[in-house]
């Protein structure tokens, strides 16, 4: 393989391409497709709450569940990961209540980031899914530190990170793929490569022919998978995880998908791309690896209702728990800043209480404009 | 005369000067067809092409330091950060770089450009959208910083920045940018002049200092003050380096009484330095020491942003606070 074909196990109609399919049993390849359908019913459920005015913002990840599920079915729970704010299939895989990421949007008292972030931006230290940053790129040479203290502990654990086309921009992703291939670091670089980065275009963000090849120029494998065949996901995702863990270095994964939904809540693509994405509707992933599982007999009509009603149903639930709780206290805006509250902001948080109460009204018609 | 937003004057302000110039150009990322996130370039693509309305890959050092290189040939950029938020990467550009070019090379090279940013919060952007970062561009030598506090401003502030010969750092407070209208000229010459502050509303008892969205929140401190028969005078600092200190010291020279007023944390903020030339300049004119209204020391934190930012409420604790000293 070259850095420029692409990695393809499903066929359109379901069919597998013979001897491509990787080896995993009915059972996880029925958890991997749950997860997929969690993720795509959590984001429509969380759009929802959005329109009606019930979160403040959220970014949904519509079309690019295969690359989230099947990517982080080639992890073990020890591995880190460092996501972006368009993948909650894997906090879903990796066993994080959704009434939690359903807390992280409202902002609440029962939200882990104690309200301090805006929506999505979560972080799980327990499931070792590092805390989410707006600024684009950052984390990327954060894995690779980190990659390279596992190298340093001789830690059997890897790292991941998570970034889009327009990530692979960012000073960042220059320095973490110089420095793990410099450092032969047991990292994965995924990328998931939507085409667009808000309304910029993949060709107007690089001239490369595509991004698996800037792998190459940092000495690192560079692979290029079709993002909407989970299996493929998953099996280029394995092979680059064994050879991180084998001590080979890192890989950097280009995941070809296509952003179907708006930017975020607050973005209107037919402004700058029209139609285009109902092109991408008959290359669902989720549709794809369900014909698989029909052809394979593993799938029914049945089944499927069944699954959508159970899934739908816990989401519901779960948003009623994490809807749940209060606003964050006043003193929560003074804490975490530093180990101990210093005696200048110790001073601050009595002065507003002195002066103003604790009680204080949201303002109804702050908004986000993006 | 139109009447019109701050998005509008902006907008209305690029499109005058690029018209009047083929040397400005516009660059950042969704600022072509997209128009920008928050429509400032909206349309500026149709009129001047691709190649004068730039969008660019994502990376705010490449944006800043492209922008160098063509101020350095005699273009005249006009880049857009898309939130001051993101402008880090940028800062070695910034003041490393565009900030320095005219000292270091004994004056032979220069690079004016206006690096255009939204700022500040009351958006519900949490704190990665919603930081108000001016007091790291006032703390460098060589750069200009301007923030206008009305769409009035907004279009001659930023007309007079891009025909500015230094590199001028232009924060918009995106707050108030769809809002209130305002009538603004549609003469091609009109410009607001850099380094003139200007006094929003005349009193005799206190002075407040504002610049951006914060500029509104001290005229209704001042309405609530004037209840209690208090006369507050507003100072809108509109340029905040080079600074105005002559209208500063002259507002506080009637009144005696200084408050001063930003969103930003608070130490070392920028009303620090204005309260240091007053304590330096006119302390003797002081009948109660000077009080600072901001954010506080803290990361702009999401939910609680209402309590974060600076009300019309705790701007009158602070008059009261140096009117009854
Ligand atoms: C440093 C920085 N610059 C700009 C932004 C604003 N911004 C947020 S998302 C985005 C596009 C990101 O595109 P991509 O990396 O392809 O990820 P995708 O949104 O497609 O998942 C931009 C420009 C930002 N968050 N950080
Ligand atoms: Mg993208």
């Amino acid at each position: 393989m070259s850095s420029t074909d692409m990695l393809q196990v499903i066929s359109k109609n379901g069919k597998a391409k013979r001897g491509a399919e990787p080896n995993l049993p009915k059972k996880t390849l029925l958890a991997m497709y749950e997860a997929m359908m969690q993720t795509r019913l959590l984001d429509e459920r969380m759009i929802n709450l959005q329109r009606q005015g019930r979160i403040g913002f959220y970014v949904p990840s519509t079309g690019e569940e295969a690359a989230q599920v099947g990517s982080c079915m080639a992890l073990d729970d020890t591995d880190w990961l460092f996501p972006s704010y368009r993948v909650p299939g894997l906090f879903l895989m990796r066993g994080v209540d959704i009434q939690h990421l359903v807390a992280n949007c409202f902002g609440n008292e029962a939200d882990l980031c104690k309200g301090r972030q805006m929506p999505v931006h979560y972080a799980f230290a327990e499931h070792k899914l590092v805390s989410i940053s707006s600024p684009i790129g950052t984390h990327i040479i954060h894995a690779t530190g980190l990659a390279m203290a596992q190298k340093l502990k001789k830690d059997k654990g890897i790292s991941a990170v998570y970034f889009g086309d327009g990530g692979t921009s960012s000073n960042d992703f220059h320095s973490g793929l110089n420095f793990a291939g410099v450092a032969k670091a047991p990292v994965l670089f995924i990328c998931t490569n939507n085409q667009w980065a808000i309304s910029v275009p993949i060709e107007k963000q690089t001239a490369s022919e595509t991004i698996a090849i800037k792998g190459e120029a940092y000495g690192m494998p560079g692979v290029r998978v079709d993002g909407n065949d989970v299996l493929a996901v998953y099996d280029a995702c394995k092979k680059a995880a064994d050879r991180a863990r084998k001590g080979d270095g890192p890989t950097l994964i280009e995941l070809m998908t296509y952003r179907r939904g708006p930017h975020s809540s607050s973005d209107d693509p037919t402004r700058y791309r029209g139609n285009q994405a109902d092109e991408w509707l008959d290359r669902d992933p989720i549709l794809r690896f369900r014909k698989y599982l029909e052809v394979a007999d593993m799938w029914s009509e049945k089944q499927e209702t069944e699954l959508i009603e159970r899934l739908k149903a816990g989401i519901n639930a779960e948003v009623k728990k994490g809807e749940a709780a209060g606003q964050p206290s006043l003193e929560t805006m003074f804490t975490d800043v530093y180990a101990n509250v210093p005696p200048h902001l110790r001073e601050q948080y009595e002065n507003l209480v002195r002066d103003e109460g604790t009680g204080h009204e949201p303002d109804p018609d702050a908004a986000f404009p993006l | 005369m139109s009447s019109i937003t701050m998005v509008q004057a902006v907008n209305d302000a690029l499109r005058e000067e690029m018209r009047g110039d083929d040397d400005v150009v516009v660059l950042g990322e969704d600022v072509g067809i997209n128009g920008g996130v928050f429509r400032c370039t909206a349309d500026l693509i149709d009129e001047f092409g691709e190649e004068r309305v730039i969008d660019t890959p994502l990376s705010e050092s490449g944006i800043i330091g492209a922008a160098v290189g063509m101020a350095l040939y005699g273009l005249k950029p006009v880049p857009e950060i898309q939130f001051s938020d993101f402008i880090w990467p940028a800062f070695d550009q910034i003041t490393s770089e565009m900030a320095k070019m005219r000292y270091r090379s004994g004056g032979q090279f220069t690079c004016p450009m206006v690096v255009r940013t939204p700022y500040g919060g009351g958006i519900r952007g949490g704190h990665y959208h919603s930081q108000s970062p001016e007091a790291y561009f006032t703390h460098t030598p060589g750069l200009v910083v301007v923030i206008p506090s009305d769409p009035y401003d907004a279009k001659g502030l930023l007309k007079a920045a891009i025909r500015c010969e230094d590199p001028v750092i232009f924060l918009e407070p995106k707050r108030i940018y769809r809002a209130p209208k305002m009538d603004v000229p549609d003469d091609d010459d009109y410009v607001v002049e850099i380094g003139k502050a200007a006094v929003r509303r005349e009193g005799t008892d206190f002075t407040i200092t504002a610049y951006g969205a914060m500029v509104a929140v001290a005229l209704e401190a001042c309405e609530k003050a004037a209840e209690q028969g208090w006369s507050g005078e507003v100072v809108d600092l509109r340029t905040l380096l080079p600074l105005d200190e002559d209208a500063i010291i002259q507002s506080v020279t009637k009144t005696g009484r200084l408050v001063t007023l930003q969103e930003a944390t608070k130490f070392c903020g920028f009303s620090s330095e204005i309260s240091a030339i007053v304590a330096e300049k006119a302390i003797d004119v002081l009948e109660a020491p000077v009080k600072r209204v901001s954010g506080f020391d803290v990361p702009f934190p999401y939910t609680l942003e209402h309590v974060y930012m600076p009300h019309a409420d705790r701007v009158l604790k602070a008059i009261e606070g140096v009117m009854t000293y």
